[in-house]
């Protein structure tokens, strides 16, 4: 077990360790990467729920118009026109196009934002904001005083509705404040697995109280960061650091969907010329032959056994039973269906490439 | 942390049972719990000389691949090729069906390298 004290807890970390979890350093953080078992865990998602200690994520909070005050030439995303109580998704970029981070912003008001983004990258991502919003800009970070529980899969909605009765009213990709065992928190409905599932935002302090609750449910089981990578990775998810990073842009990872080129943003003027030159390098999803996993910074070479590119996440994936992986190549290579090898020099596997969702059965809209 | 009686093991967390000059070889139940789930095994081939100490398999977990590597030299007989489809077996019985291979012991003295299994327990204990 990792004793570096410079690592962070999160307000769950002693319910963790009474549960047996492995813990593990994650972007700083001491998490818990699985509880009974990743496999598991993954089944008990797909099929039931589990909740996920994803109290380490970063919240921030900006008021005011989102035209004067910055915000919105700093996110990709298009925000003008977000009906209240929903959430976009979409990135920071610096000034060459790169990802700075992946967001999703909440309209909580038509002048009041709510932001969430990666553990690791709270500092950086708060300190690339406040540079850009305007001096006055009424703009805080709360990401030490919210714990935060994702509860993920199928029977989800049934679940929270026996302790948040109006819980049933939200769509996918919205939110709103519900009462809560004491509290008036939010809760969206969004999710890092393809399964139907709620964040909770909850007061860091007693957020252990919503734990407890929700574990003493027949149905729900805690699941760590091992599994939610699984889950994560089956539906084509991109994670911060392996998909996307400070070199990649969200044209080279395949996210053009969340870029809304009709409005001025930071890195803009690169992605155009991207775009208009034609990408170098092309996001593919990959299918190994056998059940051996690629893993991320492997490299991918094509049947001739030229170096094509890298993997950024691979895994087993329990649905196919067969290793799934995620990697940047270049751009020539795209064909469904076409052989890659996955590996070192010496030693290669042979894959097919893919689409980028392997798991397509997923509850997530239900 | 079941560890058996009669089995000789390795620091890499190996072990070797030896019946009649014939070695079976696989990994403990402490590695198997360090694993975690293991998804593949790539088994040696029926006749491969194997040194001890050198590589016999691999297994890979949902996380990580890791090398496995023999107890014990001698020629690969027989491999357990229910692991190419239930390499879950490894996680129910490390022990038992989850064996990697049989290996015709060609140098019985090289036990002696390896630790039993009170000594496997200190080491246990000793590692944290």
């Amino acid at each position: 077990m990792p004793t570096d004290q410079k690592l962070q807890k999160t307000p769950l970390y002693q319910k963790h360790l009474s549960l047996k979890a492995k813990m593990v350093e994650f972007g700083g953080w001491e998490m818990p990467v699985q509880y009974e078992g990743i496999l598991a865990e993954y089944q008990q998602t797909r099929t039931r729920a589990s909740i996920f200690d994803t109290s380490h994520m970063g919240e921030f909070v900006l008021q005011g118009d989102c035209l004067k005050n910055g915000l919105n030439r700093l996110v990709t995303m298009g925000i003008v026109d977000m009906p209240l109580k929903t959430c976009r998704y979409g990135f920071l970029l610096n000034e060459q196009g790169g990802v700075i981070d992946d967001l999703i912003v909440f309209r909580e008001e038509k002048e009041k934002w709510f932001m969430v983004v990666n553990a690791s990258t709270i500092d950086k991502d708060f300190q690339h904001m406040k540079k850009h919003l305007t001096p006055q800009a009424d703009f805080i970070n709360l990401s030490s005083s919210i714990g935060k529980i994702d509860l993920q899969g199928p029977l989800a909605r049934e679940i929270l509705s026996s302790l948040v009765a109006d819980i049933k009213k939200l769509d996918y990709y919205t939110f709103d404040f519900f009462h809560l065992l004491g509290h008036n928190v939010l809760i969206s409905r969004t999710g890092y697995t393809g399964e139907l599932g709620y964040e909770i935002y909850y007061p860091a302090q007693e957020i252990g109280n919503v734990w407890d609750v929700l574990l003493k449910k027949n149905e729900v089981k805690p699941a760590g960061l091992g599994a939610r990578d699984v889950l994560r990775l089956e539906v084509g998810y991109s994670l911060y650091g392996h998909e996307l990073s400070d070199v990649i842009t969200p044209l080279d990872a395949g996210l053009d969907r969340f870029i809304d080129f009709n409005k001025d943003f930071i890195g803009r003027d690169v992605l155009l010329k991207q775009k208009e030159e034609g990408l170098i390098k092309k996001s593919i999803g990959f299918v190994s032959d056998s059940r051996r996993a690629p893993r991320a910074g492997q490299i991918l070479f094509d049947a001739s056994g030229q170096k094509i590119g890298s993997v950024t996440s691979g895994s087993f994936s329990p649905h196919l039973e067969k290793g799934i992986g995620l990697g940047l190549v270049l751009s020539v290579m795209k064909e469904k269906g076409a052989p890659v090898f996955f590996g070192t020099e010496n030693s290669k596997e042979s894959a097919k490439i893919s689409g980028k969702i392997f798991y397509k059965n997923g509850t997530l809209k239900n | 942390m079941d560890i058996q009686n009669d089995f000789f093991y390795t620091k890499e967390h190996e072990w070797v049972s030896i019946e009649d000059n014939i070695a079976t070889v696989g990994i403990s139940d402490y590695a198997q719990e360090a694993l975690g789930d293991i998804t593949f095994v790539e088994l040696p081939h029926v006749e491969d000389e194997i040194e001890q100490f050198g590589q016999i398999a691999s297994v890979e977990s949902v996380k990580a691949a890791s090398d496995i590597f023999s107890p014990i030299s001698g020629k690969i007989i027989e491999v357990n090729t229910d692991l190419e489809s239930q390499p879950g077996l490894i996680n129910k019985s490390p022990y038992h069906k989850g064996w990697i291979a049989k290996i015709e012991v060609s140098d019985s003295e090289e036990l002696s390298n390896l630790m039993n299994a009170e000594e496997y327990e200190n080491f246990l204990e000793s590692e944290g």
